[in-house]
């Protein structure tokens, strides 16, 4: 193909949008809606996704050791558990680091009752390791392994935290997924809708560029441009609208319900949006090409 | 230069719309078809644009046998002939000049083919003062005219007209029709389909009949009788 004949038909697909002015704003009121709703379920969802790493961040799980063990075998448990894939981060605590933590937490205004301990650690054998996960899904993995190690005295846990947190993740990612999926199949439906109304409605300019002798790729071309841009501006309008709408619902909700700000955190716009704007681009785009494309297909057999 | 040999076409299995079709129409010949409604006239114009393809037998354009040409090769074939239809078929958002262009853009012509062909295409149909216009503030005869342009701007060889007069009043008919005199008489091979039987008595031209889907009669110019 010639390249005045791209540009001929780049330009043409651009005049389609001017001439079929209806058609083009449905198509982008209905793509804008779309991506739009999607944008908004992906913003909680991440911020939920967000949420609950941060909670699991705070999950550990606790390795104690056999009296009387040795240095070398401490480091030696302790070189293994760094090579394990769901271990995000490990501290040793020494028997002396945990009885200066719980003096702290549990003698604050007592000192008095704690000092007469002053010689003789109560907590003597209570070295460990404090393990982080960074899948806590993976935790009953990691106990099992961790128990099964020799040396090992006893591995503390807290099952209930975890359970919970791979529930909500689970439950997260099914209502995220679900969303998605039905946003998607009823853009599909509404835009190729859409899409068959303008092009039924100009069968005829079809069937005269190819009784006249255009190749099917010429007669495409121009569509596919108006799709392509229809689906371009289908999809930045939402992105601009939420850019703003975002921060305005995460100010107005910390200024309206004080005692969430100190149980949530919003992620940054940026964030949401490294992930958002290259997503919904290729939505945009991907429906407005497709949806031309498999519309097109059958007034072509002229 | 066109051969239809024993063609046959039903849309409906068992009701044909032409039987056993046989005719050869010479370059640079002028031949009418005529027959009523339904007869199977604009059927033939289909087939002969492959807009349809043949139940039974086989037709030959230039020698090319039309069964034998692949999807992808249909557009370059159909830019050897040219059509002309009865409602025109103008491309309504654009104007007189880009009509015509529009059928050098098809072929990829190079733009300064299709500066200096489109003038002189609407010169030769007396519209080169309306190439701004759009189809819906032309008459009837202009806009035939403009689809007489852009059918013509190719240069094809073949230039089937379907009953290009059917939506005009005698006067721009025969307009049209001396118009489709001159550009025979440059060579082109014309073909009108046509019911208008006083232009077609009055212009001693071959006509061919067809009734029910097939030929009746086949007279050379002046032999032709009612």
């Amino acid at each position: 193909m010639k390249i005045s004949t791209f540009f001929y038909n780049f330009g043409q697909g651009l005049k389609n949008i001017w001439r079929n002015k209806m058609f083009s704003m449905a198509s982008i009121a209905t793509m804008s809606a779309c991506i739009f709703l999607f944008g908004i379920f992906y913003s909680i969802g991440t911020n939920f996704s967000a949420m609950v790493k941060t909670a699991e961040e705070g999950v550990a799980v606790t390795v104690f050791f056999d009296e009387g063990i040795s240095a070398e075998r401490i480091q030696e448990i302790g070189d293994e558990i760094g090579k394990r894939p769901e271990v995000a981060k490990y501290y040793f605590v020494s028997a002396d680091e945990a009885w200066e933590t719980f003096k702290v937490e549990y003698f604050d205004g007592n000192e008095d009752l704690a000092a007469g301990f002053a010689d003789d650690n109560p907590l003597a054998n209570s070295a460990n390791y404090e393990i982080y996960l960074s899948d806590v899904s993976m935790q009953p993995t990691l106990v099992s392994f961790l128990e099964g190690l020799d040396g090992v005295r006893q591995v503390n846990q807290s099952e209930v935290a975890a359970k919970t947190l791979t529930d909500i993740n689970s439950l997260i990612a099914l209502i995220f997924m679900s969303i998605v999926i039905i946003l998607l199949a009823v853009s599909v439906f509404l835009i190729s809708n859409t899409v068959t109304v303008g092009i039924s409605v100009r069968k005829e300019e079809i069937a005269i560029m190819k009784l006249i002798g255009a190749k099917d790729a010429f007669v495409r071309q121009p569509f596919l441009v108006e799709g392509i841009f229809i689906g371009l501006i289908g999809s930045v309008i939402p992105l601009v609208l939420l850019y703003f709408l975002y921060e305005q619902v995460v100010v107005y909700i910390a200024s309206q319900f004080n005692f969430l700000s100190s149980m949530i955190t919003f992620l940054p716009v940026e964030t949401i949006f490294q992930n958002l704007v290259p997503v919904s681009l290729i939505l945009g785009l991907g429906i407005g090409w497709l949806g031309s494309r498999i519309t097109l297909h059958k007034h072509l057999r002229v | 230069m066109i051969r239809l040999d024993h063609v046959s076409k039903s849309y409906i299995e068992g009701i044909p719309a032409l039987n056993d079709v046989t005719m050869h129409i010479l370059p640079g010949e002028f031949v009418f078809i005529v027959g009523d409604s339904g007869s199977g006239k604009s059927t033939l114009i289909k087939l002969l644009q492959k807009e349809l393809e043949p139940t039974k037998g086989r037709i030959y354009i230039n020698g090319q046998d039309l069964k034998k040409i692949k999807h992808s090769k249909v557009p370059k074939y159909r830019r050897n002939i040219g059509v002309v239809f009865q409602n025109f078929r103008l491309l309504p958002d654009r104007n007189v000049y880009d009509n015509v262009a529009f059928a050098l853009k098809v072929v990829e012509a190079p733009n300064r083919d299709i500066k200096a062909k489109v003038p002189n295409m609407l010169s030769m149909v007396g519209l080169a003062a309306k190439y701004k216009s759009k189809p819906h503030q032309l008459s009837g005869g202009e806009q035939q005219r403009v689809a007489i342009a852009r059918a013509l701007v190719n240069e094809p060889k073949i230039l089937l007209a379907d009953e290009p007069t059917g939506n005009l009043d005698n006067t721009n008919a025969w307009e049209i029709m001396h118009l489709l005199e001159d550009i025979n008489a440059k060579g082109t091979t014309v073909v009108v389909v046509t019911h208008n039987m006083e232009i077609v008595k009055a212009m001693n031209k071959r006509v061919i009949t067809i009734k029910k889907g097939a030929v009746v009669s086949d007279v050379g110019g002046e032999g032709f009788e009612d």
